[in-house]
């Protein structure tokens, strides 16, 4: 019987994105703009957690300043973020909520100025982070997750 | 250099500074008559405004400066499709100062960004009208002697009215302010003024519908218009828009020194029958709008004018 298991190779710089919830994972490419990135990037998704029952991992080889991987916060801050050098685990950053959000969700307030004006960034500040409540930096309106 | 993009950009004491400003130039017209000569106001008013556009113009002429702008978006090169950037780029080549009015919010913040002059936010969308506010306070002030220790009926157009939002957001600044809201379920305040300005800032205020319950407890009555442009459905408009009309007899249950305010254009909201009677200011008020705009413009240029 062949057993059901996937092997990903081991990064010698980069990043490993841990915990992600299952299902999640294409998101998170999509906000770091990965498919920008010309570097190595694997995704795993469904892998089996003990603590989640499934959960996706991302594993992205990059020079550490290439990811700005702050928007992390925003999107789950339950995410576990390995920072590796030398295949190792050097150390795990703490997630906190970003105070700025730029280009990465928008506005979606008919009435904003971002609706129309060419090339302008959609910036959301953080307002309460108790709520975690965004504003947009134009209009004001709420950002309402999904 | 400084812009005005919200009422909350001054502080309370720079407040004071601009309305005493405002009162001189009143009390003493002809000594601010030359402050501005040589310079030049640029009105950009991408959306149709009467009373905005020609107080700010009334301003500067006043202060003996000049200006030049257009009225609406199709008189101005945003019908060739150009930008507000490279707009406001191209008009601090020409001007010292500029009021703008856009429908879109947050659009005069994008002018200050890229603008070389100073810039006041005639008006972007339902989000804020500061100068409108500066108008209310020094109405108030002027009037009351005070802008503490003072109940404020807001109604009307309390979801979309944007005079009311920030005149709550530059009133709960102050020491002993109760609002009473009076409004239909339909245009109730939003609930984060509610919440992130009242009840974050331990504001009295109770909710109403009906006008009379409220005319009693009042110092000051702002009535607002319903904004036909706020609604993207005309019926919403029609089934509103004549929920209050405040007449005389609605003001025999009132105070005999309450003040009845309103940011103009009024429609039916305030019958004709109220013009007359010495509590209704909303006339005053919009003279008071042109002295605080013309304590704006010498601010923002700083301008000094000595005795």
């Amino acid at each position: 019987m062949v057993k059901n298991t996937l092997n990903i190779g081991r990064i010698s710089e980069g990043f490993v994105l841990d915990h992600i919830q299952a299902g999640k994972s294409m998101d998170i490419y999509k906000y770091l703009r990965l498919d920008k990135l010309d570097c190595c990037v694997a995704i795993i998704k469904n892998a089996r957690s003990n603590k989640m029952g499934k959960k996706d991992i991302i594993k992205i080889e990059c020079p550490l300043e290439m990811i700005d991987l702050d928007i992390l916060g925003f999107i789950d801050h339950n995410i576990t973020i390995n920072i590796i050098e030398n295949e190792t685990v050097v150390r795990k950053k703490a997630l906190t909520l970003p105070k700025e959000i730029r280009n990465v969700i928008r506005c979606k307030n008919p009435r904003c100025i971002t609706s129309i004006e060419q090339e302008l960034d959609h910036v959301f500040i953080l307002t309460d982070p108790e709520r975690e409540e965004y504003r947009c930096k134009y209009c004001e309106e709420k950002y309402q997750r999904k | 250099m400084r812009h005005l993009m919200s009422p909350l950009d001054f502080s309370v004491e720079e407040l004071d500074q601009l309305l005493d400003l405002a009162n001189d130039i009143e009390k003493n017209p002809a000594k601010y008559a030359h402050a501005c000569a040589g310079k030049k106001l640029a009105t950009l008013f991408y959306e149709p405004s009467t009373r905005t556009r020609l107080s700010h113009e009334a301003a500067m002429l006043n202060l003996g400066g000049s200006v030049l702008g257009f009225s609406s978006a199709e008189s101005s090169s945003a019908a060739k499709g150009e930008s507000v950037a490279d707009t406001i780029r191209t008009v601090s080549c020409y001007a010292d100062i500029a009021a703008m009015r856009h429908p879109k919010e947050g659009s005069t913040m994008v002018a200050a960004a890229h603008s070389s002059i100073p810039i006041i936010n005639a008006g972007d969308g339902g989000h804020q009208h500061p100068t409108q506010t500066l108008t209310d306070l020094l109405t108030i002030r002027s009037l009351k002697g005070r802008l503490d220790h003072l109940t404020i009926g807001l109604c009307g157009d309390l979801k979309f009215g944007r005079t009311v939002h920030s005149l709550i957001q530059a009133l709960v600044r102050y020491e002993n302010i109760e609002f009473v809201l009076i409004s239909p379920e339909e245009l109730r305040l939003p609930s984060y003024i509610r919440h992130d300005v009242l009840k974050r800032n331990n504001i009295p205020y109770k909710e109403v519908v009906r006008m009379e319950e409220a005319l009693p407890d009042l110092d000051i009555l702002y009535m607002t218009r319903v904004q036909k442009e706020r609604f993207f459905n005309e019926e919403d408009y029609v089934r509103m828009k004549d929920f209050y009309i405040l007449d005389k007899a609605k003001m025999e249950l009132a105070n005999k020194d309450m003040l009845v305010l309103h940011p103009l254009p009024r429609v039916n909201e305030i019958s004709v029958e109220v013009d007359d009677d010495p509590r209704a200011v909303y006339f005053k008020q919009a003279k008071y709008g042109v002295y605080v705009r013309m304590a704006l413009i010498l601010t923002l240029l700083n301008i000094s004018v000595e005795d």
